[in-house]
């Protein structure tokens, strides 16, 4: 329980960090990019336009303290203001949220499979000739630019074979509906950039998942498995795979930033509509109001992954039940 | 304990004797593992086009003279760009900046992430928390959108970027580099500096941190592969100075004058491949560092004596 | 005489690194008979638990066996696939390791644990499990409702008890142990050796005990081997050695104990430290540090020479010129 509500606490205090640091931004940075923006802003909803004057500190004549808090009361009832465009912040990402969530979910839900089971056996089964060269090969292509795969991917497949789309998450021209065409449409339109996004992920969980197996298989209650004669599949995956994610499992979630900032790159390069894609525009349009609410959001995102890889730990290691 | 295990415990080394062999040792694990001298090769080949970019390519990387969206030739080994620049100047004159901005922010992340590391780890109780809680949002916080906020504040260019960059990374090995520090901090050669009443600073500074050589030195590789690749992310995105020539630039303008779409694949590809290929580098050198630098060579401290019980 | 449980054959096990290749154990052999108590005695580093690993079948690279031959009960088990051994392991011999805390698994229960034991070598329903499982921990005094802990719920002593009564699940005939009272405190160790002895008076099964430790197996063990530099320095029955050790490295051992009861006389240590096994000395490999030094000891490696009914490993002891060449 103890450790629940420490990692709860970590929670708590990083998204706060994340708000008060939103705050303070516009506040600290020299120039005055934040007045300039808002002093486009006229004629439009005058609470929205409040909400903005209070997050941006512009036009308040009132105690910085005061500020602030109406600063958060208004992140935690979800005014954020408008958009460049007019557009309510909160209705625009919600509308884009469905395509993000959809790539960078299934994404990395394929890599985390690929990288834990590519990581446990390539680990258990040491000593081979792939073994002097698999890790360090790993290791670069996940350390490649995610746009460079992207760019890659789209050379060979859209542009030289023409058998994948150029950009955009589904034809121009076509209307979203449950139909299956449209489904389908929408899958290939989504192909390559999640494959992009797959290749550089789980290359570096493959990396990190390998590491933790190696130092895992050093334990003597590996050895001890042995020792009892358990059949080799039960020691790589009871005695040691399970020992070697679950208690890296924070450690994953905590790499979900890199993965977002790489779905970022990846909608960017493909012109795909999502969240990613919004924070690009929003730094051509300089609309301040947008990129930040979308700060926030990736941000707890990854608070949210991260709370959830503490609870799973929470609930499946014995050792922080009673922690 | 017997007198059977004292008698197993005692080691005299001399701490010259020791550095001589130590050096000597490193270099030729260097020599002989390959990915150290692959990656070796390729940092070295990247510092002289860094260097020395006229001896290399003879056009200015700027000038538009040339044909437009040429595919690669003799004359254009990367062909040109949509305003008719070669692309091959372009990017082997990139390379100095942007191997500049990689090196200083890794540089100044590691120095910082050292220093909080290490103090965290040696001072412990609630300085160590603190600093500890502070590594954790910092590592949580998703790095590009931060870099993405941060860089529009701030006019475009070279100086944000290291600014920028260096405020989102030195979180990252900040962990490690305390987890070393916690495990140094028990052992003998500490107690004999605090018993000869040096300052926490010194103890730190001259008795910790140069023990950790091997592990800075692997941070600094490690950081770079990712800073490079943030660096030139985040001039992709067009936050960078686009009158600044640097690789993430280049991607830049290809990206937004439709590089592959118009066939000119090269001027696309070219730049990312030179970062992924930096990037290689850093980590080809690194992962061998990790290799050599544990457990089999140990940095070697000035004095190290224990005598015979 | 009857046929020894198990027969080592002139064993050698050698770690092969990037650097050298270092023996950690040179030419060992060892007969141990069934229900024997045999007690492996040396300090660290001397080979003894690799020679212990290596009897077990539980080496890893860069460690490897050499040479030589492991006879149990009449099979030799380095030829033995990892397939075959399967069957032969935990239900023919087992192992107790130093620490209970990493030698079981910190994420499953102790009942999980045995089970998966027993699951691995015989079709058994739950029940057939759960009685024997409740009958073995009662063997050495822990109550049955410890089969849902974890590890980490119980003490030291009580999880290095877990761990032997897990060693006896289908009551082998070797139960061999490596420093398994390292980790405890003397009291703690006289009540588990005391157990251990009991256990095995009640079901005959044979020990090998390694220990750095001589006081440890004084009372418990038939027969000593004393180990230094990869090598056996000196083998035989326990009393003999330790009332009249031979071989100057047993005699020191013994020395650093003085007896309670005795005239009180000044501690003498082995001087020197254990030699570097990629670079062992010429000759006799305790010639640095004995004090009973001949000139010959530089140039000759002695072999096992039998005195009374020890053998000791010592130029000493060298009958004639041709027995020490």
């Amino acid at each position: 329980m103890r450790y629940i509500t420490r990692r709860a606490g970590l929670f708590l205090i990083t998204l706060w960090a994340a708000l008060t640091v939103n705050f303070i931004i516009p506040r600290v940075m020299p120039g005055n990019e934040a007045s300039a923006v808002l002093a486009t802003f006229r004629g439009v909803n005058p609470s929205a336009l409040h909400a903005l004057e209070i997050e941006f500190g512009v036009n308040v004549h009132q105690n910085l303290i005061v500020t602030y808090f109406q600063y958060l009361a208004n992140c935690l009832t979800g005014q954020f203001g408008l958009t460049a465009q007019r557009v309510p912040v909160l209705t625009e990402i919600i509308s884009k949220l469905p395509w993000t969530l959809a790539l960078v979910g299934v994404t990395t839900v394929i890599a985390f499979a690929i990288g834990t089971m590519v990581g446990v056996v390539s680990a258990w089964r040491r000593g081979g000739r792939l073994d002097g060269i698999l890790p360090p090969l790993l290791f670069i292509v996940a350390s490649f630019p995610v746009f460079f795969v992207g760019l890659l991917l789209l050379f060979v497949f859209a542009v030289t074979l023409n058998w994948l789309p150029l950009s955009s998450n589904y034809s121009i021209g076509a209307e979203p509906s449950l139909s299956l065409s449209f489904a389908g449409d929408v899958l290939t339109h989504a192909l390559l950039p999640g494959f992009s996004l797959v290749v550089v992920t789980a290359g570096l969980w493959i990396y990190s998942m390998r590491n933790n197996m190696i130092t895992t298989l050093a334990e003597d209650y590996v050895k001890m498995g042995r020792a009892k004669g358990l059949p080799s599949w039960r020691i790589m995956i009871d005695y040691a795979a399970r020992n070697a994610i679950l208690p890296n499992l924070t450690g994953f979630a905590m790499q979900l930033g890199y993965v977002l900032g790489g779905s970022i790159l990846v909608e960017y390069t493909f012109s795909y509509p999502g969240l990613g894609y919004l924070f690009y525009t929003s730094t051509t349009d300089h609309d301040l109001p947008l990129m930040q609410a979308l700060f926030l959001v990736y941000t707890l995102a990854v608070l949210i992954c991260v709370l959830l890889a503490d609870l799973a730990t929470a609930g499946l290691d014995p050792r922080t039940r009673d922690a | 304990m017997s007198i059977a295990e004292i008698s197993a415990t005692t080691t005299l080394e001399t701490g010259a004797l020791r550095q001589q062999r130590g050096f000597a040792r490193f270099l030729q694990a260097v020599l002989r593992n390959r990915k150290a001298t692959a990656g070796t090769v390729i940092l070295l080949l990247i510092a002289f086009a860094a260097i020395f970019p006229g001896v290399i390519a003879r056009d200015d990387p700027l000038a538009a003279i040339y044909g437009q969206d040429l595919g690669p030739s003799a004359q254009h080994l990367l062909g040109t760009t949509q305003l008719g620049q070669d692309v091959f100047a372009q990017l082997i004159w990139g390379t100095r900046l942007t191997l500049i901005v990689t090196v200083v922010v890794s540089a100044i992340a590691t120095v910082i992430s050292m220093v909080i590391g290490v103090t965290a780890a040696y001072v412990g109780g609630v300085t160590d928390r603190a600093l500890s809680l502070l590594t954790d949002i910092f590592l949580i916080i998703p790095t590009l959108p931060l870099l993405i906020v941060l860089a529009s504040y701030l006019p475009p260019g070279s100086l944000t970027m290291i600014v920028v960059l260096t405020l989102t990374s030195w979180a990252f090995q900040a962990r490690q580099l305390r987890s070393q520090g916690l495990s140094l901090r028990t052992r003998d050669f500490l107690a004999a500096a605090r018993v000869r009443g040096e300052r926490t600073s010194y103890i730190i500074l001259f008795e910790i941190i140069p023990t950790m050589t091997s592990l800075i030195v692997a941070s600094f590789l490690g950081l770079s592969v990712f800073v490079v690749g943030f660096a030139a992310g985040l001039q992709f995105l067009g936050l960078g100075n686009s009158t600044e020539l640097t690789w993430g630039t280049m991607l830049y303008y290809a990206q937004q004058g439709g590089a592959l779409e118009a066939g000119n694949a090269w001027w696309a590809l070219a730049p990312g491949a030179a970062v992924a290929f930096m990037g290689a580098g850093f980590a080809l050198v690194n992962y061998a560092f990790d290799e050599i630098g544990n457990p089999a060579l140990r940095p070697v401290r000035k004095r190290r004596a224990r005598t015979a019980a | 005489m009857p046929e020894p449980l198990l027969e080592v054959d002139d064993v050698s096990v050698s770690y092969l690194t990037d650097a050298a290749e270092v023996g950690a154990v040179d030419h060992v052999s060892l007969a141990l008979h069934t229900g024997e108590f045999l007690g492996i005695v040396g300090e660290s580093g001397c080979g003894k638990s690799t020679l212990l690993f290596a009897i077990a079948q539980l080496l890893s690279p860069p460690a490897a066996i050499t040479s030589g031959r492991v006879v149990f009960r009449g099979q030799d088990l380095v030829q033995l696939t990892e397939s075959e051994l399967r069957h032969v392991r935990w239900r023919d011999y087992s192992v107790v390791m130093q620490s209970a805390m990493n030698a079981l698994n910190p994420m499953k229960s102790i009942g999980a644990q045995f089970k998966d034991t027993m699951r691995a070598h015989e079709h058994v329903s739950n029940e057939a499990i759960e009685a024997r499982s409740s009958e073995v921990l009662r063997l050495v005094g822990i109550d049955s409702a410890h089969l849902d802990s974890y590890p980490h719920q119980l003490s030291g002593g009580m999880r290095q008890r877990a761990m032997i009564a897990m060693a006896l699940l289908f009551t082998p005939q070797l139960v061999i142990m490596d420093e398994p009272t390292s980790a405890l405190d003397v009291v703690a160790q006289r009540s588990l050796m005391t157990q251990i002895k009991d256990l095995q008076q009640q079901f005959g099964f044979a020990v090998i005990f390694v220990t750095h430790d001589m006081s440890v197996i004084a009372h418990y063990s038939d027969r000593v081997m004393v180990m230094y530099a990869g090598q056996v320095a000196e083998i035989g029955a326990t009393r003999s050695i330790f009332k009249q050790p031979m071989h100057p490295y047993s005699k020191g051992l013994l020395d650093a104990f003085p007896s309670v009861r005795g005239p009180r006389r000044p501690l003498i240590g082995i001087p020197g430290s254990p030699p570097d096994l990629s670079r062992p000395p010429t000759g006799c490999r305790f010639h640095p540090r004995c004090s009973e030094v001949m000139p010959k000891c530089l140039t000759i490696e002695p072999a096992l020479y039998p005195v009374g009914d020890t053998d000791v490993r010592c130029l000493l002891f060298a009958k004639s010129l041709k027995d020490a060449v």
